[in-house]
């Protein structure tokens, strides 16, 4: 998942313009190419309509809800109303400071792991690669579905009150991102000239140094796209904090769930997805742009 | 080729072999054991069983995977088709314009999917499209929300499709519905062979947006797991998730064989 999204973005290669016309040719003239652009944008025209009938008309209903409380009426209520409350903002802190650290925590993790599949290979290291492919496509609850054995009130460890604890969520949440980040980071070592790492080893360089100084500066790219990805994902993790059943830790997609589903408090429930659209949107658009000057 | 002395390298790998054990295979291991176990007290599970398969296989579970594999099917290929063809036109546009199409297919990651199922509710509960409690509900958020990865597979895909096979096609004389079909279309069989998988994965994974909307009569299998882990049958409710498991590394091992006779074409 995260590699198609890396790929698209930093790894395309420029599409190979067309060999200029021969010189017995004539070139092309303008006024050909207006209807084809036409024909072009009419062909575009039925998926735009699928996506707009199907996400983005749902989407702005959302908007419009969010604006109508329930006392009727069209008001900026809802959102003062959250804004206001307690709970929100806790969730919008737990949110925020969740999603930082386990990216954190990612991107150290999976920066290490990747650097020795890498480049201390053993056999096997293909093997493992393989197996991180496996484990994205699972869903994100098995890691917390495991957790509740492993510290659930009768399980190896044994302390219920952990899982309830955001550290118990940020566990869950690095454990199931970090591969996220080792995808784009092992496809971005596959390309570095290891010439590179025998040059500088024999020049008297040590591991640390090579990495902090070689490989580091190249692996930048992957790890600023793997990382603001899975800053973007872990904003809207849901699974996972579902799964915890803990009544301590809300989140803001969490908040979403209860306020419509428990409570039916739609334009609550619609305002809180509003906020964390932009949120998330924007971190997101932010990630398109870094990865693009990256790879650029 | 980093670490040259073999003692440093025995170390390197001890301590990458414990956090990769711990933190990716016990998750998977503790889920596989507890499957087959009625009790779990100390550092091993007891009360060996394959009860819960039983349960996890039959009545309502069955129910359930049958439910995920159709939701799984038919939004992965109306994904496909709308984010191939989406990525076909977007290829034709000015790139201004294929900028937008691109940005405007790729919102759905972006946006959580709780939201995204929140929206589906919200306009599909009033006229004049009333899909809510039918399983279209279910079928057309899992759409949305793997269109995004589908097109975005696609479309990176075709840019690194060389431009001169379609080109050669079309200088002897063969019509742009002809070039698709039998030039660009078999090119991409194989990313979007590729696509499917990831389509299909994601859509019987699927969680936040499915709790939001899902009827009583069309519960897929990542439901049916909450609701038993939400009452306490943890153990059936692993057995659930371990069908689950099997479920998706199936499919996948079937999407996949078609892509490798794809790509021997």
């Amino acid at each position: 998942m995260a590699a198609d999204l890396v790929t698209r973005t930093v790894g395309t290669l420029p599409r190979t313009t067309p060999a200029s016309p021969g010189p017995g040719k004539v070139p092309e003239a303008p006024r050909n190419t207006r209807p084809r652009r036409w024909g072009a944008a009419l062909w575009a025209l039925p998926p735009v309509l699928a996506l707009g009938l199907f996400f983005l008309y749902p989407l702005a209903l959302v908007v419009r809800q969010s604006l109508q409380p329930d006392t009727g009426g069209t008001s900026l209520r809802p959102y003062a109303d959250i804004f206001a409350s307690e709970a929100f903002r806790h969730a919008l802190w737990t949110t925020v400071w969740l999603a930082s650290a386990s990216t954190a925590g990612c991107l150290v993790l999976g920066f290490l792991l990747a650097l020795v599949i890498a480049f201390v290979p053993f056999p096997g290291a293909k093997a493992v690669a393989r197996f991180i492919d496996v484990y994205l496509s699972f869903p994100s609850f098995l890691i917390t579905l495991a957790l509740l054995f492993v510290y659930g009130t009768t399980g190896i460890v044994g302390s219920f009150q952990f899982l309830t604890t955001p550290w118990g969520v940020l566990l869950a949440e690095v454990t199931y991102f970090t591969p996220f980040v080792m995808r784009p980071l092992l496809a971005a070592f596959g390309q570095l000239d290891t010439a590179q790492l025998e040059a500088a080893g024999s020049l008297g360089a040590r591991a640390p140094r090579i990495v902090r100084q070689v490989i580091l500066p190249e692996a930048l790219p992957a790890l600023a796209a793997g990382g603001s990805l899975v800053l973007v994902l872990c904003l809207n993790e849901f699974g996972i904090v579902l799964f915890t059943g803990a009544k301590g830790v809300t989140t803001l997609p969490m908040l979403v769930y209860s306020k419509a589903i428990l409570e039916s408090d739609y334009p609550g429930a619609c305002a809180v997805a509003v906020v964390n659209v932009l949120i998330s949107v924007g971190l997101y658009g932010l990630y398109r742009v870094v990865s693009r000057r990256a790879g650029a | 080729m980093l670490v040259h002395s073999r003692k440093a390298r025995w170390a390197v790998w001890a301590v990458f072999l414990v956090l990769f054990l711990l933190l990716f295979a016990l998750p998977l291991l503790v889920v596989l054991g507890a499957s087959f176990a009625t009790h779990w007290s100390g550092v091993l599970p007891s009360g060996m069983t394959t009860a819960n398969y039983r349960v996890a296989t039959r009545g309502e579970a069955l129910e359930a995977l049958t439910t995920s594999l159709v939701t799984a099917a038919v939004a992965s290929l109306l994904a496909l088709t709308v984010g191939t063809w989406a990525a076909l036109a977007g290829a034709a546009l000015r790139k201004r314009y294929r900028r937008l199409l691109d940005a405007l297919f790729v919102l759905p990651v972006a946006v959580p999917s709780v939201v995204v199922g929140l929206s589906v509710l919200v306009a599909f509960s009033q006229p004049p499209l009333l899909l809510n409690g039918t399983r279209w509900i279910v079928i057309v958020a899992h759409t949305v929300l793997v269109t995004a990865f589908a097109h975005q597979s696609v479309s990176a895909a075709l840019a690194r499709l060389d431009p001169a096979f379609e080109q050669a096609a079309a200088s002897l004389g063969a019509r742009p519905s002809y070039v698709l079909l039998r030039v660009r279309l078999p090119l991409l069989l194989p990313s979007l062979t590729a696509a499917a998988g990831l389509c299909l994965a994601l859509s019987m994974g699927e969680l936040s947006a499915t709790m939001m909307l899902y009827p009583p009569d069309w519960t897929p299998l990542p439901v049916l797991i909450y609701a038993a882990t939400d009452r306490g049958a943890l153990f059936t409710g692993s057995a659930v998730a371990v069908v689950l498991m099997a479920a998706t590394l199936l499919v996948l091992l079937a999407v996949s064989r078609v892509r490798t006779r794809a790509s021997y074409r």
